[in-house]
C-alpha cells in the first residue's frame, strides 16, 4: 500500500447494528484507485450491511466513510452516485417491461437517442455488447448484467461495485465479464468485486478482505494464497469435505418423465418440448441451465403446480400422476424444495412452526381438524436442531430469517419427511458456503438412504459436486443425460450457451 | 331534441366524472398502489365543491377547493399505506365509507338545494356544422379542459422522463429503490393526485352535471371509474374510451326511459353497473385464457 495518495475509498471503524443483530462491527477497509479489491465472506457475514453503507442506503452508527482523504456523509445511493461509485446488484434492479435505454434513462441523464449511441460505444470499447432497443424482459441473464454494468459506466464512476456477479452465469460468460472487469481497471477504475467464489477471487482481485461474523478476520492478497486458505478465514475452519460420489447400482426408476410438452402460461415463460428424464433411487440427477429455460416450467409441472397435457407424461412411484395436483404426489412421497424460499417454500409472515405444519401435517399434527400445537412445535425444534437452523426458536417468523437460514430449514423440513423423490430447484442461491456445504451434504445423505433425488441448478460447480447424473435444460430442450463423471464444466457450460458441437 | 342529439349533446358531460377519477387512479395504480376509496373521495370532492359554489357562486373556487381537499383526504390512505404498511384494500375501503359519510354529514342541510351550473359554448366556426356542431361541439368549458388535459397526461405517461419513472416505481419498486429514486414519495405524490382528480370529478357532478345537492349523488361512480382502469390497461386512451362508452350507456338509459320503453326504471338505471360487472368478467376471462 503506498503511503503518499490517499487510498480512493477508506472505510475507518464502520459498525452498523439491526436490533440485536450486529451486523458490521469495526470494519477497516481501503480500496486504491486502480486495484480490483474482493470483500469475501459468507452470506450474514455482513458483506450485504457493508456494501449498503459505501452506497448511500444505510448509515453507520459508528465509525468514518472517506472518499480520496475526505470524510463523506451518504445518505441516498444519489449520494454515493455523485461521487462517483456505481453498483451492480446481485438480483438485478432492472425494470422488466422497459427497453435497456430506457432502463439505462432512469439513471443516467440525456436525451435516449444519444444514450442508446453511447451504450454502443461502451459495448465495443468492453465487450458490453447489447442492443439498446431491446426489450429487457427477452435478454439473457448475462446480457442483463452487461446492461447494469452499462447504466453504472455511464455515470462515469470512480468505483465500481459489483455483488457476486458471477453466481448466474455460464462460465464462458464469466470469462468475458473477467476480461471485461481487467480492462476498466486498466482504464483506472476502482473496482469492489463481492464474492464467495475463492477461485474466481484468486485469478481475478489485488487484494482481499476477509469477513466473518461481521468483523473484518484477514487481508491477504488472494493470488498469494489457496483456495483452502481463503476459505479457513472465511468461515473459521477448515471447509467440510464431501464424500467422494460412490459408485453404487442405481435402484428402481422412481420418477419418469416422457414426452413431457408444455406450452407457457404466462408471456414471459418458456416452453417444454418433449423431454425424457429418469430417475432411479439412490441416484442425484441433475439438471444445468442458466434460469429462465424453462427450469420454472419443469419445476411446477414436476410438484403439480401446473398440470401436464396427460397423465402419463410424468410416472412418480409406478403411478401416472401427470394430472394429479401437488397435495396427491406429495401422498405418493414426494417432497419439493421450491427456488423461491419466501412466497412459496415458506410463508414470510407465518411463524417456523406454522411453516412446518404447511407440508409436514401429515406427520400428526392435526387431529379432528385442529392443530395439534405441541406436535407441530416438537416437530420444528427438531429440524432446527438437527439442521443447524440459527433462529430464536420455533416462533420466529420465517420472513425475518437469512436466505441462508431459512433454506436450511425448508429442507430440513422437507428431508424430514422421509421423502422417496425430492426435487430441490436452486438448492444454494444466495446461501453462504457455510450453510451450502452443509446442505449438499444433506443431499447426499438422503441419496445414500435411497431416495431419489432430482437438482436444478445455476451452479455448475454444485452439481458437479453432488450429482450422478447429469442434464442440461436450454430453451426448453432437455439433453440427453451426461455422466458426470465423465463431462467437464466446459461441455456442460457449451450445451448452456447452445456452442455445443 | 331527437334521442340522437340528446345523446351527441350529453354523453361527454356523463363521461366526465368517470373520467376524471379514473385518469386519476391510473396514475395512482401505475406507480404500484390500489386505492379502492375513489367512491368516498369524489363523494367529498362533491359536497365540498357544491357548498363552495352555494356560497361564494364561483366554480373555479369550487373545483379547487374539492380538488385540494381530495387531495388531502387521499393523504389519510397514504399516510395508512405507505407510512405505517397497513393493507392497502382495507385502508382503501375504510377511506371510501369515511367519505361517503362526510359527504352526507357535511351535506345534511344542504339537501335538495339548487346551484346555477357552466353554461355551454361551441368551438368557434366549429359549431355551426350540423347536428354535431351544436350537440357534440358544444360542451362547458370544464369538457374542453379535461380532454387537453387527457391528452397531456398521455403524453406525460408515454413520452417523459417522469413517465417512465412512473412505470419503474411501479414495475419494480425494489429496483427503482435501489437505483435512487425516493419510491415512497413519488407514490404518495401519485395518490394525492389522484384523490385530486377524484375532487374535480364529485365537484363536476355535483356543481355541473346536475347543480344539486343530493345525499348519496355519486351513486357508485367511483367503482365504475375503478372498473374503467382495468377495462383500459392502464392505457390513457383506452381509459378515456371506456369512460364515453359509459357515458353514452348511462345518458343512452335516460333516453330510452323517456322514450317510454316498457322496461322498469331500475332495471335501465341499472345497466351501467351490469355493464361493469361484465366487463370485469370478460377482462378476467380472456387474461386467464392468455395467461
Amino acid at each position: 500500500m503506498t503511503s503518499q495518495a490517499p487510498a480512493l475509498l477508506r472505510l475507518s471503524g464502520v459498525s452498523k447494528r439491526y436490533g440485536a443483530v450486529q451486523a458490521n462491527s469495526g470494519i477497516d477497509l481501503a480500496v486504491l484507485a486502480g486495484s480490483i479489491h474482493a470483500v469475501l465472506g459468507e452470506n450474514g457475514a455482513g458483506k450485504s450491511t457493508l456494501m449498503k453503507m459505501i452506497y448511500g442506503v444505510e448509515q453507520p452508527d459508528e465509525g468514518q466513510i472517506l472518499w480520496n482523504g475526505a470524510q463523506v456523509q451518504m445518505t441516498r445511493p444519489s449520494d454515493a452516485q455523485a461521487l462517483g461509485i456505481g453498483m451492480v446488484f446481485q438480483h438485478f434492479s432492472l425494470f422488466e417491461t422497459l427497453s435497456v435505454v430506457q432502463n439505462v434513462a432512469l439513471m443516467v441523464p440525456g436525451k435516449q437517442a444519444d444514450l442508446a449511441a453511447k451504450i454502443k460505444v461502451l459495448g465495443e470499447q468492453f465487450g458490453l455488447t447489447v442492443d439498446p432497443g431491446a426489450m429487457v424482459h427477452r435478454l439473457s441473464v448475462g446480457e442483463r448484467q452487461r446492461v447494469e454494468i452499462i447504466r453504472c459506466l455511464l455515470l462515469e464512476p470512480k468505483l465500481l461495485i459489483l455483488d457476486e456477479p458471477t453466481s448466474v452465469l455460464p462460465p464462458q460468460s464469466v470469462r468475458l465479464l473477467f476480461a471485461t472487469l481487467r480492462s476498466l481497471q486498466e482504464k483506472g477504475m476502482a473496482i469492489l468485486f463481492i464474492s464467495h467464489k475463492l477461485d474466481e477471487i484468486r485469478e481475478l482481485c489485488d487484494e482481499a478482505t476477509v469477513l466473518r461474523g461481521g468483523r473484518v478476520t484477514g487481508r491477504v492478497d488472494p493470488r498469494q494464497h489457496s483456495a483452502a486458505d481463503l476459505a479457513k478465514l472465511m468461515i473459521g475452519h477448515e471447509m467440510p469435505k464431501l464424500d467422494a460420489a460412490k459408485t453404487r447400482a442405481a435402484g428402481e426408476v422412481c420418477l419418469s418423465i416422457s414426452g413431457l410438452s408444455h406450452r407457457p402460461k404466462t408471456r414471459f415463460g418458456t416452453a417444454l418440448q418433449s423431454i425424457n428424464l429418469d430417475l432411479r433411487a439412490g441416484q442425484i440427477v441433475g439438471i444445468a441451465g442458466i434460469s429462465g429455460n424453462g427450469q420454472q416450467e419443469l419445476a411446477a409441472l414436476i410438484s403439480g403446480e401446473a398440470l401436464s397435457e396427460r397423465a402419463e407424461m410424468i410416472t412418480l412411484m409406478g403411478q401416472k400422476v401427470g394430472r394429479m395436483g401437488p397435495a396427491q404426489r406429495r401422498a405418493l412421497g414426494f417432497a419439493f424444495v421450491p427456488e423461491e424460499r419466501l412466497g412459496r417454500g415458506a410463508v414470510p409472515e407465518m411463524s417456523l412452526a406454522d411453516n412446518s405444519l404447511l407440508t409436514a401435517h401429515r406427520l400428526g399434527m392435526l387431529r379432528g381438524g385442529f392443530i395439534r400445537r405441541a406436535a407441530e412445535r416438537a416437530f420444528t425444534k427438531d429440524c432446527i436442531a438437527e439442521f443447524d437452523v440459527r433462529t430464536p426458536g420455533p416462533e420466529a417468523e420465517a420472513g425475518a430469517m437469512s436466505g441462508g437460514n431459512l433454506q436450511k430449514f425448508i429442507i430440513g423440513r422437507e428431508i424430514m419427511l422421509n421423502p422417496k423423490v425430492m426435487l430441490v430447484s436452486q438448492p444454494t442461491w444466495g446461501v453462504d458456503v457455510g450453510a451450502a456445504a452443509a446442505i449438499r451434504r444433506r443431499l447426499l445423505q438422503l441419496r445414500d438412504q435411497g431416495a431419489a433425488l432430482l437438482v436444478i441448478s445455476e451452479e455448475l460447480e454444485e452439481l458437479f459436486e453432488i450429482c450422478d447424473i447429469l442434464h442440461v435444460l436450454r430453451a426448453g430442450q432437455l439433453s440427453a443425460p451426461l455422466q458426470a463423471a465423465n463431462t467437464t464444466a466446459q461441455d456442460i457450460g457449451a450445451h448452456m450457451i447452445g456452442a455445443q458441437a | 331534441m331527437s334521442a340522437l342529439e340528446f345523446l351527441l349533446a350529453g354523453t361527454l358531460a356523463a363521461a366526465l366524472p368517470l373520467l376524471l377519477a379514473a385518469l386519476g387512479e391510473m396514475v395512482v395504480e401505475r406507480t404500484g398502489v390500489l386505492n379502492l376509496g375513489l367512491e368516498g373521495m369524489m363523494a367529498l370532492g362533491a359536497v365540498i365543491a357544491f357548498i363552495c359554489v352555494y356560497h361564494s357562486g364561483s366554480h373555479i373556487l369550487g373545483f379547487a377547493v374539492a380538488a385540494l381537499v381530495s387531495a388531502a383526504f387521499a393523504m389519510i390512505f397514504a399516510g395508512l399505506v405507505l407510512g405505517v404498511r397497513a393493507n392497502e384494500v382495507a385502508a382503501g375501503l375504510a377511506i371510501g365509507v369515511l367519505g361517503l359519510g362526510l359527504s352526507a354529514l357535511f351535506g345534511k342541510t344542504y339537501e335538495s338545494q339548487t346551484i346555477k351550473g357552466l353554461p355551454d359554448f361551441g368551438l368557434p366556426l366549429l359549431s355551426n356544422i350540423p347536428v354535431i356542431g351544436p350537440t357534440l361541439l358544444t360542451q362547458d368549458l370544464v369538457v374542453w379542459l379535461t380532454i387537453i388535459g387527457t391528452v397531456v397526461l398521455w403524453y406525460v405517461l408515454n413520452k417523459t422522463k417522469l413517465g417512465l419513472i412512473i412505470t419503474a416505481v411501479g414495475e419494480n419498486s425494489v429496483a427503482a429503490r435501489a437505483i435512487g429514486y425516493p419510491v415512497v414519495a413519488i407514490r404518495c405524490a401519485a395518490v394525492a393526485f389522484g384523490g385530486a382528480m377524484c375532487g374535480l370529478a364529485g365537484a363536476y357532478a355535483a356543481t355541473v352535471y346536475t347543480p344539486l345537492w343530493a345525499d348519496g349523488m355519486i351513486a357508485g361512480r367511483g367503482w365504475i371509474a375503478l372498473a374503467l382502469v382495468v377495462f383500459g390497461t392502464w392505457q390513457t386512451g383506452r381509459v378515456a374510451f371506456g369512460a364515453v362508452l359509459f357515458g353514452l350507456l348511462s345518458i343512452g338509459q335516460l333516453s330510452v326511459q323517456a322514450m317510454g320503453v316498457a322496461l322498469p326504471s331500475q332495471l335501465l338505471s341499472s345497466l351501467p353497473y351490469l355493464a361493469t360487472i361484465l366487463m370485469l368478467v370478460v377482462i378476467s376471462r380472456r387474461r386467464m385464457s392468455l395467461g
